[in-house]
């Protein structure tokens, strides 16, 4: 459906956006997650033809962005971050010269407008001058404009930004019921929204595109370096020696001791994590030692949003989130 | 482009500007109409024109400093790049409807000289020659203007530049014609106008290496003349303004003669500042 391709958008010296690539498929809700500045807009901008991009290309269905905009446009429907309203139309006036900048016509054009002020609930305020609109329907009405000419792609950006939290819960149902019919991307830094919302989230940071997948995915793809904590009663080199036995281990920490029992804390490199802590349990068992408890350090979305957006490290590798059998 | 012609037009008709734009513009031609063929009884309605062509220096900025400046005050210019339309195709839709805006006003004025021809002999040839040419000049002040209002996001700053620019235009002959007349003089003269023109370049473009290089192939090629034959030089700075005051090729069309010439001229102007103002809209793109 869209494809980017290598992305690179500078301002000046600064680089907005780093060599950004993803496929995005027909019918789900993506999420943009990133903080403040970490050029979620620009992707947008770019994606949507209102920037131009340094390097890499943008497919659209098969039409480039900068080569073919006009038919890649009418694929798109795009409501920018602060919606692009004319403060003194109504929203009426504002959908028709909206729907004939779409190409839409006579009849078309009154059933599309209709359908769309149905869909984005704004029939109330149809007639009223915009700017004497509040924040949430001044929203909608940006929601309803990139509704019309039914495009296939629908692109928000931060749509939840400002309002109110019952007006938050309503665009976001309203983002869930077009995902029912469109694929919407939508961008926010509100890690719980995407969470909430999204079938895909794409995770960016400092311009870069630190993570893509379905959010239980990228959970599973994060915990990759698995830590394993057990507590027993063996001693540590008990412990080292049992641990020797067993594969795909490659760090062990012995927490400082506080009681009678041993804590360790152990990292894996392999894929299933279940894997190792059978191995685990059979290496002391063999032994006669008895693990006491054993946990699974479990990773949420927020540690995940933290560790790849706030680490100076963050050099993983741009993955589609691969299948992780638990 | 109909669609953003038929939407700038409901916005113009919706602002009082619109209709600031109209008013004056028919009561300066009135009070002219009134002082000359009522008043001192000439029969020539193009002196009219003439005596009324000075309200272009208000009226043009007050109608073109929020085409393209509001837009991208208000971020809706993120719509139109968004849109399935060209940039070329807003920017002519937004001057169609200046034109059609300032045809209202004029088409009132087309009545004048029918009405004073039923009190006395009116040359209506001249009349209506010079009211055509009065409206081809105004379409490309008008250009001027919306390119104007395509540097900036402030429409006060894009009004004041205007004004400033038209008033220059409107003055040009006379102020130049105060530098002295002789090979010398016309060389400082021409060389400080050679550096304005690179400042303003190098602020457009902020390309300085072009903006040097138009200065100092332009300074080089005038010292070169004056080296050559320096009474090609004399009185050199007039005769440019002249050829390029849009308000003083209209003399002509107001002393009786229709001027194919200017006419290309004003299209040559209406054309160049429509497709700098394309790029000038293309250009927030790339920055």
């Amino acid at each position: 459906m869209i494809s980017v391709e290598h992305l690179t958008k500078c301002y000046g010296d600064f680089m907005a956006v780093k060599d950004v690539s993803f496929e995005i498929d027909e019918g789900h809700v993506y999420g943009f997650l990133g903080p403040n500045g970490a050029g979620k807009t620009t992707i947008m901008n770019i994606m949507t033809g209102c920037l131009s991009a340094t390097e890499g290309h943008v497919k659209i269905d098969g039409y480039d962005i900068f080569e073919e905009p006009q038919k890649a446009k009418k694929l798109i429907g795009y409501l920018p971050e602060q919606p692009p309203l004319y403060l003194t139309e109504t929203p009426l006036e504002y959908l028709k010269f909206v729907g004939e900048a779409k190409g839409l016509r006579g009849s078309e054009l009154k059933e599309q407008i209709e359908k769309v002020i149905e869909q984005a609930k704004i029939g109330d305020v149809k007639n009223r001058i915009i700017s004497s609109l509040s924040k949430g329907y001044k929203q909608r009405v940006g929601i309803a404009q990139a509704l019309l000419g039914n495009p296939k792609v629908i692109i928000l950006d931060e749509p939840t930004v400002g309002l109110d939290p019952i007006q938050i819960i309503e665009i976001r149902e309203l983002i869930k019921e077009l995902g029912q019919t469109h694929t919407v991307i939508f961008s926010s830094h509100i890690l719980s929204e995407v969470q909430a919302i999204c079938d895909r989230i794409l995770i960016i940071s400092k311009g870069r595109l630190v993570a893509f997948g379905e959010p239980q995915n990228l959970e599973k793809l994060l915990l990759a370096p698995n830590e394993i904590i057990i507590t027993t009663d063996a001693t540590e080199k008990e412990i080292s020696d049992i641990l020797s036995n067993v594969d795909h281990i490659v760090d062990m920490s012995i927490e400082q001791k506080e009681s009678e029992y041993t804590i360790a804390h152990i990292k894996s490199d392999h894929d299933n994590i279940y894997e190792v802590s059978r191995n685990i349990f059979f290496g002391f068992a063999d032994k006669g030692k008895a693990l006491l408890e054993m946990t699974l350090k479990k990773t949420n979305l927020e540690d995940i949003f933290i560790e790849l957006t706030e680490s100076s490290a963050n050099e993983v590798e741009t993955t589609e989130s691969e299948e992780v059998d638990r | 482009m109909i669609a953003v012609l038929k939407h700038e037009l409901r916005i113009y008709f919706h602002s009082l500007t619109t209709y600031v734009f109209g008013a004056l513009l028919l009561a300066f031609v009135g009070i002219g109409a009134v002082l000359y063929n009522i008043q001192a009884a000439v029969s020539n309605f193009e002196f009219v024109l003439s005596f009324g062509s000075l309200i272009f220096v208000i009226i043009v900025p007050i109608l073109t400093m929020r085409v393209i400046a509001e837009e991208k005050k208000q971020k809706t210019d993120q719509l139109l790049y968004s849109l399935p339309i060209t940039t070329a195709q807003v920017v002519i839709g937004k001057y169609l409807s200046l034109l059609m805006i300032y045809l209202i006003p004029l088409c009132l004025i087309c009545f004048y000289p029918l009405i004073f021809s039923q009190f006395g002999d009116v040359y209506l040839l001249t009349a209506y020659g010079s009211i055509l040419a009065f409206f081809i000049m105004g379409s490309a002040l008008i250009a001027i203007g919306v390119f104007i209002s395509s540097l900036t996001e402030n429409q006060g700053f894009a009004a004041g530049i205007g004004i400033a620019i038209i008033l220059l235009n409107y003055y040009s002959v006379r102020l130049s014609e105060v530098v002295s007349s002789t090979a010398t003089g016309s060389v400082i003269a021409m060389c400080a106008v050679i550096i304005i023109l690179g400042a303003v370049i190098r602020y457009l473009t902020k390309n300085s290496y072009l903006a040097y290089g138009v200065c100092s192939i332009l300074i080089a090629g005038i010292i070169i003349t004056y080296l050559i034959d320096s009474t090609k030089l004399e009185g050199l700075l007039p005769k440019i303004m002249t050829k390029l005051s849009l308000f003083e090729r209209f003399s002509v069309f107001v002393n009786g003669v229709f001027d194919m010439t200017s006419i290309v001229y004003y299209l040559t102007v209406i054309v160049f500042f429509l497709f700098l103002s394309v790029q000038s809209l293309e250009k927030r793109r790339y920055n």
